[in-house]
């Protein structure tokens, strides 16, 4: 397996007695790129993600984390993970949270307290280095579990659910670190119900269901893809609407409102030339992008792949 | 290593973070207290019976020998509930320790740094084994510091019986640790109490055994200490710190008349270190 990818899987695979969590995982991230991991749940996202950082023993199949395989050490000094549920040692305090944590990735002291200084600074927490995280609310300990996750400046951060916690703002704030991850390079796998943070945040996902991957896909093909627009217009004829035809199609007028799938964005311009031209008068021509959970609805199925 | 260092060092923290050890010393102070006075009203009405009977040479020597015999069983008496009181101490740490951070998840974070599972268990385990050493000074050192004060006596091989009632408390809390890589705390804790209760009644099966000369009662106390050898060790101590003529006689309850051999103390050895090399295995193949 070779290193130019940050995640291989090949086949991975987990029974838990005669259920198979995770049929047959095969996956491939690059280096650098941040990868959605989608599906419903109980599709074998949480039992994968832990295959992938050494809790549970795969069945069957491989994988390798930056070229080195589940497990080696030096792989783990280089990988950073944030766990869903974020339950952390709570009779510490943040600063002395994040230097247990440090210490067990190795850091030398100077290195490390400047880091956590910076990382506290960076999560919003400064002001509560010294208080027990047993005070911290939800979003706090999301906030400091982050932080946790980037001590050794990792090339690889496995982030599960990480905005689950947290409010608006905090919610920002995740985003943000995680373009900033992407500047310098790091490989981040993102395991996110809220499809919105996913599609401002990745560059690829892959849908799973019943522990496989459906389907994989470049975030920005969600654009390359056909465009619907709606438009409402008076004074529209029988004749002008079969002509908007050539720019399109599943025309379906209801009125004054009319729908249709466009191949590109240039044509919306062209279309209220053309309607304005023939006498119409348009007030309104809104484009509507597919969205990643039509997309979802649509690979994993209504019923969530139960 | 340096992990272990790391993790002993984390576990130590978390029992004076969660109190343990703040609750442990407060309770075991009013132990000792509540001890020393029971000692002290016991030795001083002892000692001015003694005064009246010490009317010739003869019954001098005997009051003397009462004497000893009398503070001894009572020093044995309190190290026997010191023992009891450890034995606790250790069953109930180690209890939650791997099985309530597994489910809570907290575990979660330390696994994927680069550390190997075992390190988490020799850092976890030596935690403990200092808090228990902090403990038992603190409690067994204390119940032999108000004799000594009070009476001016100590026990024939004192270190030797506390080094193994120590030995009783780590074996307890080894096997304590054990069942929580597999169990919940609360089946860890129903598990260990009825294995030292198995011990705890086989001891006294084999004891009275040695009493009415019965081989196969004898027997069955030692098949029982091979099972769970933790009573043996209690029994080894106090055979250690008894008086010579208690153990010639066998006449105090808290003293030993059916005596574990040094081979049994080699056994418990063994089977320590072997519960912490499966405790080892079972984890490390265990999925979190």
């Amino acid at each position: 397996m070779s290193e130019a990818f940050a995640i291989e899987t090949l086949a991975l695979r987990k029974v838990f007695g005669e259920q198979a969590a995770v049929k047959s995982l095969t996956l491939q991230v690059q280096q650098g790129e941040v990868f959605g991991f989608l599906g419903p749940n109980g599709a074998g996202k949480t039992t994968s993600i832990k295959m992938l950082l050494g809790l549970v023993a795969p069945t069957s199949g491989s994988a390798s984390l930056l070229g080195a395989p589940i497990g080696n050490k030096e792989m783990l000094r280089c990988m950073g993970f944030l766990p869903e549920h974020f339950r952390f040692q709570e009779w510490l305090t943040a600063s002395e949270f994040l230097e247990l944590h440090g210490q067990l990735y190795g850091m030398p002291g100077p290195d490390l307290r400047s880091r956590i200084d910076e990382l506290l600074e960076r999560v919003g927490l400064s002001d509560f280095r010294n208080k027990l995280l047993r005070t911290f609310s939800k979003g706090m300990l999301q906030r400091i579990g982050l932080a946790q996750a980037l001590l050794n400046r990792p090339r690889l951060v496995f982030l599960d659910e990480p905005t689950s916690g947290l409010d608006p703002v905090g919610r920002r704030l995740v985003r943000d670190i995680i373009h900033e991850l992407k500047d310098q390079g790091t490989s981040v796998f993102l395991n996110s119900h809220l499809l919105s943070e996913i599609e401002v945040t990745c560059d690829r996902v892959a849908f799973i269901r019943h522990g496989e991957v459906v389907r994989v896909m470049e975030l920005s093909s969600l654009d390359i893809g056909q465009i619907n627009v709606t438009m409402r217009a008076k004074g529209l004829t029988a004749d002008m609407t079969a002509g908007l035809s050539q720019w399109g199609k599943n025309i379906q007028i209801d009125g004054e409102n009319v729908s249709m799938s466009l191949s590109a964005e240039s044509a919306m311009p062209e279309i209220t030339r053309y309607l304005v031209l023939h006498g119409a008068e348009v007030y309104a021509l809104t484009p509507k992008h597919a969205s990643l959970e039509e997309v979802f609805i649509e690979t994993v199925g209504k019923d969530g792949g139960l | 290593m340096k992990n272990i260092w790391i993790l002993s060092r984390m576990t130590f923290r978390e029992a004076v973070r969660r109190r343990i050890v703040a609750t442990g010393l407060a309770l075991g102070l009013c132990f000792l207290m509540v001890y020393s006075i029971g000692f002290h009203f016991i030795y001083v009405s002892a000692r001015s019976a003694e005064t009246a009977l010490q009317s010739s040479a003869m019954n001098q020597a005997v009051v003397q020998i009462a004497d000893v015999e009398g503070i001894n069983t009572l020093l044995l008496a309190g190290l026997y509930a010191v023992t009891f009181l450890a034995i606790a101490m250790a069953a109930l740490l180690a209890a939650d320790t791997l099985s309530g951070e597994i489910s809570s998840g907290t575990i979660q974070t330390i696994l994927t740094k680069p550390i190997r599972r075992f390190e988490i268990i020799l850092g976890k385990w030596l935690g403990f084994a200092f808090l228990l050493g902090l403990y038992l000074l603190l409690m067994g050192g204390g119940t032999v510091a108000s004799v000594f004060i009070q009476a001016a006596y100590l026990p024939d091989h004192l270190a030797a019986g506390l080094a193994l009632i120590y030995f009783e408390a780590l074996l307890i809390m080894t096997i304590s640790m054990a069942c929580s890589s597999t169990m919940s705390a609360l089946a860890t804790g129903g598990v260990v109490f009825g294995l030292y209760g198995l011990a705890f009644i086989g001891g006294w099966i084999e004891q009275f055994g040695a009493i009415i000369q019965n081989q196969t009662a004898i027997k069955v106390g030692i098949i029982a200490s091979l099972i769970i050898p933790s009573e043996s060790l209690w029994r080894r101590a106090a055979f250690e710190m008894q008086t010579p003529l208690t153990g010639a006689l066998g006449m105090s309850p808290f003293g030993t008349f059916s005596v574990p051999s040094l081979l049994m103390i080699a056994y418990t050895a063994v089977y320590l270190i072997v519960t912490l090399i499966i405790t080892v295995r079972v984890f490390e193949r265990r999925d979190i």
